[in-house]
């Protein structure tokens, strides 16, 4: 195992992405060594579901870092009102005027009822958004939870005590409730109540609060895990040679704490993905006309009687996301840690 | 030789751990008495053998030692130097000269790192850059401990409890100490492999000059190991004597008891009979008063319970060799009716 680089950002890149890049990083400098990570992911190669799920997720990763590329390709943006300058892609009542949501070789998914934005790019960048706050804020929550639950559980004491009692509390806060309520507060915080408050600012706020109320549950996993390990042997046997407690931290317990964080990641970023979406169907995240997926499922809402094609597209890409992403989770989980049968 | 220029010189050595109870506010409401004033001296390239029952603080003392944990009392001086309170910094120079082995070797080495990266751990956190290069170095330090050089990339789940163990052992030997607490190094391995550990610890010891601390629970192990054998029971030291001393002449009731568990080593000897020892130790948060051993002992009188035997040399006891009791065993003499006795022997 190569956990050299003495970095809390580390395990970070897992969340990131795939799972598949820290695990083959290892890269181990003898060929006849089965590191731990070596054979989960040989263990991992095996599972079919995983496989597929991961690919799925990796397309999903793609198309969102690529979104501005293939936009360019497909020549639309997901803002312009392709209907005024063309109102006959609208019917009377401002529903798109071909079948299927008015879905062609021009408009690829079709044009959004009323405004008239292409469906096709509208949803690239969407995914591009939700996918870029759900994952930054599961790096941050990440490296939140594994800061503060590691030096809670390697100091214990006072430090620990205080901790814990904080994640107590972050814990049994009716966290989704808060959000709705306290998201117009934390924007008010930065912006003048009438200004209009920037994107920017909208994604930055969004990624804090989910982060502030996320990394206890990780910190507390990690205090526990700390608390069990520093007790072992080769800790001490660490302390006896003269190792100092960063050497401790970063040398001998993070390396055992790879599967505990992993794991918590790939539970993390579905769950924030659901939940970014979720604000933004509220109006308390991002909002029109930013693309993403809240959002659009938001949009689709309030016309999905009259063209159900429209909710379809966020609603199936949400859904087959949320549901690969858990798939790989699982199997992540079982490769790095065989012994648990769920 | 228990006078001679100490190595290392333990006294007084207490630790208790603190119980913390109560609600809502926690505070101290007792403390296990894990050790309790102990004395002893470990002399260059020697071996001290330090036996006892389960949960008697052997393991504390070793770790007390090795000042992975700070006592409560007492003093530790290494080489005239007081390390008792020595932080890691005071600590650094002569932390290459005191080293550990652990007992369980699925828990003592890290299963992230490779066998290289275990045993060059120490050179690496000590700064030290043998002339060939620290891979070299590991690759001899395998090859002393018996294991084979190539397997330095290997990880710990890839080899054997008696091979963990020797990696153990290569890593405690990479920072040529002066002194090694070896914390139950067998007792978790098969009989098979623990004498060929203890061979290993053997010929390191004599080879190399190591003085070492070796803590096992039964007086078996220790008597081909140890020059010299601290008996403990509930945190003290209830005899400590020059290995042939002590076999042949066992003064304290405990160690009596403890031998009489050990098997005959040359057929001739007459069968010692057997004592067994009915009951549990007793919990170190309230220990028996005046000596410990009496709720076990079957000669145990009014004084006993009143007042703590010193450990001082019995009467016909040779020098060096020191008993805490008030009724130290004679040799041969019949001993008095035994409540402890075990049925079968009196049958
Ligand atoms: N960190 C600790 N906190 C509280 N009590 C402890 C702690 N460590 C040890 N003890 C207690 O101190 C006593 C002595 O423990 P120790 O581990 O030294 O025994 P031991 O002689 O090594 O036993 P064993 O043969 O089982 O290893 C035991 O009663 C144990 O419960
Ligand atoms: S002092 Fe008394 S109780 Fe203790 S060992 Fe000696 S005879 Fe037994
Ligand atoms: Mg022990």
């Amino acid at each position: 195992m190569t956990p050299p680089t003495p970095s809390a950002a580390a395990p970070l890149e897992v969340t990131d992405e795939t799972e598949k890049k820290s695990i083959t990083s290892d890269g181990s400098k003898g060929s006849e060594s089965r590191s731990p990570g070596r054979l989960a992911w040989k263990r991992f190669k095996r599972d079919r579901t995983g496989v597929i799920s991961a690919y799925v997720v990796i397309f999903f990763f793609v198309i969102g870092i690529a979104a501005p590329l293939i936009a360019k390709l497909y020549g639309k943006n997901p803002y312009t009102t392709y209907t005024t300058q063309h109102p006959e892609l609208l019917n009377a009542f401002s529903y798109p005027a071909g079948p299927n949501g008015g879905m062609s070789s021009e408009f690829w998914f079709g044009i959004e009822p009323q405004l008239g934005r292409d469906v096709f790019t509208f949803l690239l960048y969407a995914i591009r958004n939700s996918l870029g706050i759900a994952t930054a804020a599961a790096l941050l929550t990440t490296v939140l939870g594994v800061v503060i639950g590691v030096t809670a559980g390697y100091l214990g004491g006072k430090t620990d005590y205080l901790v814990s009692r904080i994640i107590d509390i972050l814990l049994s806060f009716p966290s989704t409730l808060f959000f709705i309520a306290f998201m117009p507060v934390v924007f008010g915080f930065f912006v003048a109540p009438d200004d209009n408050i920037p994107t920017s600012l909208r994604a930055t706020a969004l990624i804090l609060v989910l982060s502030a109320f996320g990394w206890a549950s990780i910190a507390r996993l990690l205090r526990g895990q700390v608390l069990g390990l520093r007790e072992r042997e080769f800790v001490e046997a660490a302390k006896v040679t003269g190792a100092s407690p960063m050497r401790v931290v970063f040398k001998e317990l993070l390396p055992n704490l790879w599967t505990p964080i992993i794991i918590q990641s790939t539970l993390l970023l579905p769950a924030f993905v659901t939940a970014e979406a979720g604000l933004a169907f509220l109006g308390v995240g991002m909002i029109d006309p930013t693309p993403d997926w809240g959002v659009m499922i938001g949009r689709g809402a309030q016309f999905y009687t009259e063209d159900i094609t429209f909710m379809l597209f966020p609603g199936i890409s949400m859904v087959i996301f949320v549901l690969a992403f858990n798939l790989l989770g699982d199997s992540v989980r079982d490769a790095l840690d065989p012994k648990s049968k769920r | 030789m228990s006078n001679t220029n100490p190595l290392l010189d333990v006294s007084g050595l207490t630790k208790h751990f603190p119980i913390k109870g109560g609600f809502p506010i926690k505070r101290t409401v007792g403390a296990v008495q894990a050790v309790d004033g102990l004395d002893f001296q470990v002399a260059e390239g020697e071996s001290l053998g330090l036996v006892g029952e389960s949960g008697c603080g052997k393991s504390t003392t070793g770790r007390l030692i090795t000042r992975l944990l700070e006592p409560t009392g007492g003093k530790i001086t290494y080489r005239g130097q007081d390390i008792t309170h020595a932080n890691r910094r005071q600590l650094a120079p002569i932390r290459s000269e005191i080293q550990m082995i652990f007992q369980d070797p699925y828990a003592s080495l890290n299963p992230r790192q490779t066998v290289g990266k275990i045993v060059a751990g120490p050179m690496e956190i000590n700064d030290i850059n043998p002339a060939g290069g620290r891979e070299n170095r590991v690759r001899e330090l395998l090859e002393i401990v018996g294991l084979n050089p190539e397997h330095y990339n290997r990880f710990p789940h890839e080899f054997s409890g008696g091979q963990r163990q020797r990696i153990g052992v290569a890593r405690a030997l990479a920072l040529e100490p002066k002194l090694i607490v070896a914390d139950e190094p067998v007792s978790a391995l098969d009989v098979s492999i623990q004498a060929q550990v203890v061979n290993l610890l053997q010929k390191v010891q004599r080879e190399l000059g190591i003085a070492f601390v070796f803590i096992a629970h039964d007086l078996a192990i220790v008597r081909h190991f140890s020059q010299r054998v601290a008996v403990m029971y509930l945190g003290k030291i209830v005899e400590i004597a020059d290995r042939e001393d002590l076999y042949d002449n066992p003064r304290h009731p405990y160690t009596r008891a403890l031998l009489s568990a050990v098997p005959e080593a040359t057929v001739e000897a007459e069968p010692r009979e057997r004592i067994r020892l009915v009951g549990d130790v007793p919990s170190p948060i309230n220990p028996p008063s005046g000596c410990r051993f009496r709720t076990r002992c079957w000669k145990a009188t009014e004084k006993c319970a009143s007042e703590a035997p010193p450990l001082v040399q019995a009467d016909g006891n040779k020098p060096g060799h020191l008993t805490a009791c008030h009724y130290p065993e004679v040799r041969d003499a019949v001993p008095a009716p035994r409540l402890a006795k075990d049925p079968e022997a009196a049958a």
